[in-house]
């Protein structure tokens, strides 16, 4: 076994939750899926670091992990609104603007 | 891609037990209808990835995987859930005609061509390992880096975590448009009503002496159900239990002598 391996998670993994943010209506799962595709890069910089010999990769991915932080508390935080004034998670029905 | 740097086996035997229950949580993810499954199939998940992250020497990106992520992401994820989403169901059906097809052939295209540029990639040398990287020990080469080279970027991601937390507050922050109405005008909207059939209160759930709890409607007088006694958020669960079966009819009544 080599470390690519770990890449080739990371992309099953990115591809996972790009397919579940097209297909899943219910906007708490969509985030979790963006989620999912911030950690497979996470693991693709984390092995990438390894293969390179340097802790750079391991910086990079630490930075991601404080900006998804900041991301799902100021996302849900939106979630909360909408559902306040819609009474619905489902991104479908926040369509204000197409009308 | 031959790599100078080996790795032990009990790493492979971790790898190729974990990875395949990895992505088989995330598909699950994808396809179980609650949204509360799928925060618990995310928690694996990133918890799997910790173990990664630990076994290629990020030991400090492990632990802080496992402490933000599944402890204080997934949380947040599951109080939101608990506010929003729990009694709301999420529709598989399809808004968008064929979406479905169109994402899993877009995503068949897409994964294929990561996976065949990973597999035709070649780094031109051989893959170094960490070992000469973190001599100090993972954390303290890593705090070397972050508070020299990586310093302004530092400060700069400490001021949108400020930032996002001012965010959310604002957003979330909600302010009374209609004053809360007071004890006084509570009872006289009850009286003055429509009907007064809620003016002594709700009646309480469960049916005395055979299934006291809250999960099983009232029985009224003419032994019918009173919907009005069990909470909307149990009913929207589908944990409501059918009160026929604890009506007096069906009460075996016949008395067997015990010895």
């Amino acid at each position: 076994m080599n470390p690519y391996n770990y890449l080739y998670v990371s992309a099953l993994l990115f591809t996972i939750g790009a397919v579940g943010v097209v297909v899943r209506r219910n906007a708490i799962v969509v985030f979790m899926c963006v989620e999912l595709m911030l950690n497979a890069c996470n693991l693709s910089l984390v092995t990438f670091s390894r293969i390179n010999g340097t802790l750079d990769g391991q910086v990079v991915a630490f930075f991601t992990m404080v900006v998804a932080a900041c991301e799902v508390v100021v996302g849900l935080a939106i979630i909360v609104t909408i559902y306040r004034s819609r009474r619905s998670a489902s991104i479908d029905d926040a369509s204000l603007l197409k009308r | 891609m031959n790599s100078t740097l080996t790795i032990a086996t009990p790493e492979a035997v971790m790898f190729w037990f974990l990875a395949p229950l990895a992505i088989a949580a995330a598909l699950g993810m994808l396809l179980v209808k609650k949204a509360v499954h799928s925060a618990i199939l995310l928690a694996w998940v990133m918890i799997t990835l910790a173990f990664f992250y630990i076994a290629q020497g990020a030991l400090f990106l492990g632990i802080v995987q496992v402490v933000v992520y599944t402890g204080a992401v997934m949380m947040l994820f599951l109080f939101i859930l608990m506010l929003v989403g729990v009694d709301s169901s999420d529709s598989l059906t399809e808004t968008i005609p064929g979406l479905r097809a169109i994402a899993v052939t877009a995503a068949l295209g897409f994964g294929g061509l990561l996976i065949s540029l990973i597999g035709r990639a070649s780094l031109g040398r051989d893959a170094a390992g960490l070992s000469g990287a973190s001599e100090l020990g993972n954390v303290e080469s890593l705090a070397r880096l972050l508070f020299s080279t990586y310093v302004w970027p530092f400060e700069i991601v400490s001021a949108l975590l400020i930032t996002a937390a001012l965010g959310a507050m604002v957003l979330a922050h909600h302010q009374r448009t209609v004053a809360r109405p007071s004890q006084r005008e509570q009872a006289i909207n009850r009286f003055r009503g429509d009907s007064l059939a809620a003016a002594a209160g709700l009646p309480g759930p469960g049916v005395f002496a055979r299934h006291n709890a809250v999960d099983v409607p009232a029985l009224l007088p003419d032994g019918t159900p009173a919907p009005s006694s069990i909470s909307a958020t149990l009913e929207a669960r589908g944990d409501v239990l059918d009160s026929a079966s604890f009506q007096l009819d069906n009460i075996d009544t016949s008395i067997t002598e015990e010895k």
